[in-house]
């Protein structure tokens, strides 16, 4: 196992925060789940942890 | 009264042939068979042939009276081909069949895979071959034919099911002259996707119903374009959807494509729906305005269902009577086959009596386990080419825009294709022998590999013709001649109780040793009446040409040699690095339960 992320510093997640936001305005409302979904699996290949890409699903599933 | 079709069906291609009705047994005649097969459809007809290679005789029922309509199953795998071979009818599927290997997936113009399913120099059929379901009947129906140990009856029709316990089965059968009653030691129920006996027997299949419905259409065109398979997703014409493409002998081509969500299949049928559609479709592959010909369609969705059991007293399921699998991957007559495969030997035996009262229980279990583990992997095919809900349709549809730039996607398009089912957990597999010990070969379970020997001919020839009924002690190297002559004489006191059972020395002496027990020859039994299968196993080992060692290697045998015990359906019951005559006794034991 590799050591846990530290994350990101705050001026990175916002950067990450711009960026995101930005790439959802860039295509139409249609597309926007398909990008999300897309982007998912990128991040997953990037990952390569299946069991963490679980964890981090459950996590985003809470207090919608 | 039944009253079959007495007209040829229609086809562009091949020409049916309508066979006459078959008489109705004289009415008070005690009409008895050992076994009773329903349905002449590939699954009853290569089980009626592995039960007349075991001697056992057969009746088998055909409600129509000429060969399937339309192409149906047109891909056979490797497996299947090893399994008609058994029977006598490879040469017919290859004298027209098409072999390929290659699988080819598009999206938006670009191929974003290509699978190339394993081939090798030294294998004897392609791991695909496309062939017309008439045309593989034809086979089947010659080689029954050639086989006076099967009585076929074309027109009669199982209506009714009146006795099934231990004393055997009663049913009702119509026929144009009128019904009669049929009596069976044994019943295989071979009748299809709708069979009448799993209805009649009051009998559910579990598993899952897929929404997906495809249009599946023969057409004769002229496409300058290689056999494969061409699968095409989200074409323009039918967004969303998929379409699939083989090539078929006879110039015909089988184009499947998935209905939109609403369709019936009534409107898809609809010959102007038909033609709009196949006309975009060859449009979209760059041949707008072909001329083709439909020779024949019909409406299909994805199911898969298992019988939990496949024997029902002294009923027996096989094929699409007992699971239905999805076609993505070819899985309906290739699974049938290892089915009527299995149960051939294994009825066929419990009928001769030498087989223990739980032979047949494994039956079941192997094949229910089977097609379990098909239903897992065809699940996964069937989630990607019809999603069934939103968020299967969401990842697909990402994966097939990410595949275009992203190659750690494209594995996914893979649709698992049918492949032989290794029966590790079997209980017919020897528990103490030698399994763990060896590095390479095929395991307890797995059916034995089709290697090509010195001479050119090929491992699992020699578990044809006389030798198809029976066990098989294949010895490899095995050097010793006190050890080989233990087992020679281990084998030849099986065959002198009249279990066929053939031995096979591969190595690279050129002479048969004269360590063989002759005196067991005159269990050769010149006749040739009811159940007499005292012919069905040669005494005298043959010798398999392996001068260059190669065979011994491919099954993991060290230079002291090894020996394997084959199932008749050539699968391994037991291997040892150090045979010896009780190890075989105990072995064959188990494997007869």
């Amino acid at each position: 196992m590799s050591a846990p992320s530290t994350g990101l510093s705050l001026a990175d997640l916002e950067t990450v925060y711009d960026t995101l936001a930005e790439t959802l305005d860039a295509v139409p409302a249609a597309q926007r789940e398909l990008l999300l979904v897309k982007l998912a699996l990128l991040q997953a290949q990037a990952l390569g942890d299946a069991a963490r890409f679980a964890a981090l699903a459950a996590t985003a599933r809470q207090d919608l | 009264m039944h009253q079959p079709a007495d007209q040829p069906r229609r086809s562009i291609y091949y020409d049916y042939r309508v066979h006459p009705v078959a008489p109705r047994p004289p009415t008070g005649t005690d009409a008895e068979t050992p076994v009773l097969v329903v349905g002449a459809g590939p699954i009853g007809l290569v089980t009626a042939l592995g039960l007349a290679q075991q001697g056992v005789r057969c009746v088998l029922l055909e409600s129509e009276r000429q060969v399937s309509e339309g192409s149906r199953a047109i891909v056979f795998t490797r497996r299947s081909m090893e399994i008609l071979q058994q029977v006598g009818a490879a040469d017919g599927v290859l004298r027209h069949g098409l072999p390929w290997r290659f699988g080819h997936s598009h999206y938006r113009g670009q191929r974003v895979f290509r699978m190339a399913a394993p081939h090798d120099e030294d294998q004897r059929f392609f791991p695909m071959t496309n062939l017309q379901q008439q045309y593989l009947e034809e086979t089947l129906l010659d080689a029954v034919a050639r086989q006076p140990l099967i009585t076929l009856r074309w027109g009669h029709k199982l209506t009714g099911l009146q006795a099934n316990d231990e004393r055997g089965v009663s049913v009702e059968v119509d026929t144009p002259d009128g019904a009669y009653t049929q009596r069976a030691g044994w019943l295989v129920a071979a009748d299809g996707a709708r069979s009448a006996v799993r209805q009649l027997c009051g009998l559910r299949m579990e598993g899952a119903a897929y929404e997906g419905r495809f249009v599946i259409a023969d057409i004769r065109v002229d496409l300058p374009l290689p056999t494969e398979r061409l699968a095409f997703f989200d074409p323009p014409w039918n967004p969303g959807n998929t379409v699939l493409m083989h090539r078929e002998p006879f110039g015909i081509w089988r184009v499947d494509y998935q209905l939109p969500p609403g369709e019936t299949p009534e409107q898809a049928l609809e010959p102007a729906a038909l033609k709009a559609r196949i006309d975009a479709q060859l449009a979209d592959i760059g041949h707008a305005g072909a001329p083709w010909a439909l020779d024949w369609c019909s409406v299909y969705s994805a199911r898969a269902m298992t019988l939990p059991d496949y024997q029902h007293g002294r009923i027996l399921f096989a094929g699409d009577a007992a699971h239905l699998l999805p076609i993505f991957g070819v899985r309906g007559a290739n699974t049938g086959f290892q089915d009527a495969q299995n149960l051939a030997w294994k009825l066929g035996l419990t009928v001769r009596g030498l087989a223990g009262p739980d032979l047949l229980r494994s039956y079941s279990a192997e094949r229910v386990a089977a097609a379990r583990e098909i239903i897992d992997e065809a699940s996964k095919s069937t989630r990607f080419m019809t999603p069934p809900t939103a968020g299967f349709r969401l990842l697909r549809d990402a994966v097939l825009s990410l595949s275009l730039s992203q190659d750690f996607v494209r594995p996914l398009f893979h649709w698992r294709t049918s492949r032989p089912h290794e029966h590790r957990d079997s209980t017919l597999n020897a528990p103490g022998d030698d399994d763990a010990l060896f590095d390479a070969g095929p395991a307890d379970g797995a059916p034995l590999p089709n290697l090509r020997l010195d001479d050119g001919s090929h491992l699992l020839d020699a578990t044809c013709g006389d030798a198809a009924a029976g066990f098989t002690l294949l010895l490899a190297g095995v050097a010793d001649t006190a050890a080989r002559g233990a087992l020679l004489a281990a084998a030849a006191r099986w065959q002198a109780r009249g279990l066929p059972l053939q031995v096979l020395l591969a190595d690279g002496a050129t002479t048969v040793p004269t360590a063989v027990s002759t005196n067991v020859s005159t269990t050769v039994s010149a006749t040739a009446t009811d159940n007499a299968p005292e012919a069905a196993s040669d005494p005298a080992p043959r010798t398999l040409p392996d001068a260059s060692g190669r065979l011994r290697r491919h099954l993991g045998a060290p230079a002291a040699g090894a020996a394997y015990l084959l199932r008749p359906d050539q699968h391994v019951c037991a291997r040892w690095l150090a045979p010896s005559p009780e190890r075989l006794d105990a072995a064959l034991t188990r494997a007869l339960a």
